[in-house]
């Protein structure tokens, strides 16, 4: 259980929740960032924020504050791709 | 359009190839380059799909959902649901799917597939696809799809253009519709009891695909769309929910994953190979926007840019200066008979439209190097780095490319603002991209660094002073935006959500394309309006003429000799003109700015376009030299031209001090019709365009007058 924004860069992490009510999340959902999803924190900007993650094979910038809410399991290097429901 | 047409809709992710196949299908040429929202606008084109079947073809923004957010994907959910003025529905749409990311650029195709229009789907980019080693079974995908005709193409290379065509003329004739997906039970039946709610309150049943929008979203367009007013239907909503609710749905998160769900088991065994996607990307990037080296090479680029528009540009600028020259020389001798015809010819349209061609390199040049920059995918890395600077005020990363755009001309730079979603960040930013120092501005600061910086400080001077200018703009852009976004507009932090697309080598064709077409523009500038213009201001500053006027001044000075003579007629004559009077009459507005009345009518003839000014300062200054023009530079006639009355007598006009306060305000004020009307249009409405105007205009002045009258004294 760890906020998205303090993965290290290189590593993975697999979504477990996310706030459905912001428009951001919004757009990640579209993008195909589904809980259970893994994605890999690939690194910060030069001025730290904001952050690039991959997941399903395209990365995509995502700001550190909304980063903070998207909560993720620390996962081993193993893409394992199964959505969940999310209730 | 006449009613009869058949149209068909180009509709897919962002950065797919929609516009490169559009080119290809219609034979024309809209802006293609690697970023996500290069298209903001609507465009339509004829595509003939073979045995006469002709059909008029629309290439759209790219969007990744039907949710709408910002106004350039508005516009697609608009046009497919005919929701337009004066346009109906598509009779089918053509799907462009990102062959190598097949799953996220399915989402929308099956959103699409609610719509129950005739559809087409065409796997694009399957060269990249192909060098990735994946291979995809589109016989599978089609028949998984319902039976939709599945096209893989490459369009930039052109290949599978033709099979494109059949598809479109195929679905046209057999209406072929891609399957939708089987909703959970409880869903549908959300689905259904908005359906007849709609109906029975406004009479009209809604489509399948409104019900869904009314459902999943929670912004409130579609219902207020059809008039479903919020009394009526906020229970009916929240029952609906509650219903996806107790499926196991959040009812905001359900649409992305029964659709996503759907599409892994429809895409099982259709894509095989391709792991170790990105491989470039992830390589460049590595340096590109390494913590050190990415500011650095960034910073670099933005430089490189503009130093090398400066350098490279001073050749061909050169050449033609000289061939102007030369045409003055050819000309001026046989028009010697009617003076004023060889006065309009020479002093008017030669110095004043040369003057204004001469900057055509620099524009080249700089059209050159944002079409590049774009195209191989660094753009969208700029803005992310950018990113935090722009957060600071309010904006985001997506300004960057409307801002940079600014530095070679506002009006693509406002267009492209329509990828922002916020209307209150997206106003701030269109507020500061007129800041940014446009192509037009360049001819005065060239112009000035060349005449006075440089002859007098030395070369390094005045690329000192030509990248100085281009940050006056945005140095004061961002207080402003920071000012507007905090205090005025009160914008709440933006999310950033971009996707940074694969690196390319730029395609020439492409790329040479904008640049050509940016030129061109350019260039009918010059034959148009520049060219009235310029006439306009030669007749002011010709007329009336005055016939006695040799007689008085020999009068009252009988020793001159003739040539002398004839210069202080020429003079007098310019002095006593329409405009000699008009900007005499004006000119102690701008007297604090240390600006004489000749620059005084430089700047008012500059407000409906800022270019203007050159070849005004080129018709005022060298009509005194009559005939013999094509020996006199207009640098050099602005280099002798003195103050000859009032507290600045003899000194030059052309002071370092004037030279700087002319160049603050060419940066700052609001000079360009054309800018004024796109504001206007892009933020609905006069009053922040009469805003933009009147703000840039006086901190233009003041500024002017600050740098003026410091600069003076320290001096
Ligand atoms: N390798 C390859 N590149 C392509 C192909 N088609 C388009 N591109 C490139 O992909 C990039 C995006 O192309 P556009 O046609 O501008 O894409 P679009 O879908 O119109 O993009 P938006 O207008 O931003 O939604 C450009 O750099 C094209 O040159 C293709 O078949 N193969
Ligand atoms: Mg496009």
């Amino acid at each position: 259980m760890t906020p998205l924004s303090q993965l290290l860069p290189g590593q993975y992490g697999k979504l477990s929740s996310l706030n459905p009510e912001r428009a951001v999340d919004q757009r990640l959902m579209a993008l195909g960032l589904l809980p259970g999803m893994v994605l890999k924190l690939i690194r910060r900007a030069p001025l730290g924020d904001p952050l690039a993650i991959e997941f399903g094979g395209q990365v995509v910038s995502l700001r550190l504050a909304e980063a903070e809410s998207l909560i993720v399991d620390v996962a081993a290097d193993c893409p394992v791709q199964r959505p969940q429901k999310l209730s | 359009m006449s009613a009869k047409e058949i149209t068909v809709a180009l509709v897919g992710n962002p950065n797919t190839g929609k516009s490169t196949l559009f080119n290809a299908l219609t034979g024309l040429r809209q802006k293609v380059g690697n970023y996500p929202g290069v298209t903001v606008a609507r465009k339509s084109g004829r595509c003939d799909c073979g045995d006469g079947l002709k059909v008029e073809l629309v290439d759209l923004p790219g969007l990744y959902s039907l949710a709408a957010a910002s106004p350039d994907e508005q516009v697609v959910t608009d046009v497919l649901l005919g929701s337009l003025e004066g346009s109906q529905q598509p009779d089918a749409i053509v799907v462009v799917l990102d062959a190598t990311n097949l799953l996220r650029n399915l989402f929308l195709a099956s959103q699409l597939a609610e719509l129950n229009l005739p559809l087409a789907v065409v796997l694009n980019q399957a060269d990249v696809a192909h060098e990735q080693g994946l291979k995809i079974d589109t016989q599978l995908l089609s028949q998984r799809l319902g039976g939709v005709p599945v096209v893989l193409t490459s369009a930039w290379k052109g290949e599978g253009i033709a099979s494109v065509r059949r598809a479109i003329a195929e679905v046209l004739s057999k209406k072929t519709k891609m399957a939708r997906l089987t909703w959970p039970a409880q869903v549908e039946s959300a689905l259904g009891s908005i359906v007849s709610a709609v109906q029975s309150d406004t009479g009209t049943a809604p489509s399948m695909a409104d019900a869904q929008r009314i459902l999943f979203s929670s912004n409130a367009h579609t219902s207020e769309r059809l008039g479903w007013t919020l009394a009526r239907r906020e229970p009916v909503i929240r029952q609906a929910r509650d219903q996806v609710r107790a499926a196991g749905f959040n009812p905001l998160a359900a649409e992305p994953l029964i659709h996503y769900a759907h599409l892994r088991k429809v895409l099982e065994g259709v894509t095989s190979g391709g792991a170790g996607k990105q491989g470039n990307a992830a390589a460049l990037d590595r340096v590109l926007l390494h913590r050190v080296m990415g500011p650095i090479l960034f910073t670099g680029i933005m430089l490189g840019l503009f130093a090398s528009v400066f350098w490279l540009a001073k050749f061909p600028m050169q050449w033609i200066q000289a061939g102007v020259d030369f045409l003055k020389s050819i000309v001026a001798p046989a028009l010697a008979g009617t003076p004023m015809l060889q006065s309009l010819v020479t002093d008017g349209i030669l110095a004043g439209v040369g003057a204004f061609l001469a900057f055509l390199p620099q524009i080249l040049i700089l059209f050159l190097f944002v079409g590049i920059l774009e195209d191989s995918g660094y753009m969208a890395r700029a803005a992310f780095i950018m990113d935090r600077l722009f957060s600071w005020c309010g904006l985001n990363g997506k300004s960057f490319v409307p801002l940079l755009s600014g530095f070679a001309c506002a009006i693509p730079g406002l267009l492209s603002t329509r990828t922002i979603e916020d209307p209150k960040a997206r106003l701030a930013t269109a507020f500061a991209v007129p800041f940014m120092s446009c192509s037009a501005r360049f001819p005065i600061y060239a112009l000035m660094c060349a005449a006075f910086i440089g002859p007098l400080y030395g070369p390094g001077w005045e690329s000192v002073v030509m990248v100085g200018m281009h940050c006056v703009g945005l140095i004061f852009a961002v207080p402003t935006a920071f000012v507007l976004t905090r205090f005025i507009l009160k914008v709440k932090p933006q999310p950033f959500v971009l996707e940074l697309p694969r690196y390319q080598m730029p395609k020439p064709r492409d790329v040479l394309w904008r640049m050509w077409q940016n030129a061109a523009e350019f260039i009918s500038k010059a034959g148009t309006v520049i060219f009235a213009i310029t006439i306009i201001i030669w007749a002011l500053c010709y007329f009336p003429r005055d016939a006695q006027m040799a007689e008085k001044i020999r009068a009252a000075e009988p020793t001159l000799s003739t040539h002398e003579l004839q210069a202080r007629m020429q003079a007098a004559m310019i002095e006593q003109s329409w405009m000699g009077r008009f900007g005499k009459a004006v000119q102690p507005v701008f007297d604090p700015c240390g600006f004489d009345w000749k620059i005084t009518v430089g700047v008012l003839a500059s407000f409906p376009a800022r270019e203007v000014i050159v070849s005004t300062l080129g018709v005022t200054y060298s009509i005194g030299k009559g005939a013999e023009a094509d020996s006199n530079h207009l640098r050099q006639a602005m280099q002798e031209a003195k103050w000859l009355s009032g507290p600045r007598v003899g000194t030059p006009i052309f002071s370092l001090a004037a030279v700087l306060a002319l160049m603050v305000f060419f940066a700052l004020c609001s000079q360009c019709g054309p800018t004024i009307a796109t504001l206007a249009q892009e933020t609905g409405g006069w009053k922040w365009a009469a805003a933009s105007f009147f703000y840039m205009t006086i901190l233009a002045w003041v500024m002017a007058v600050v740098v003026y009258q410091t600069v003076i004294r320290i001096l």
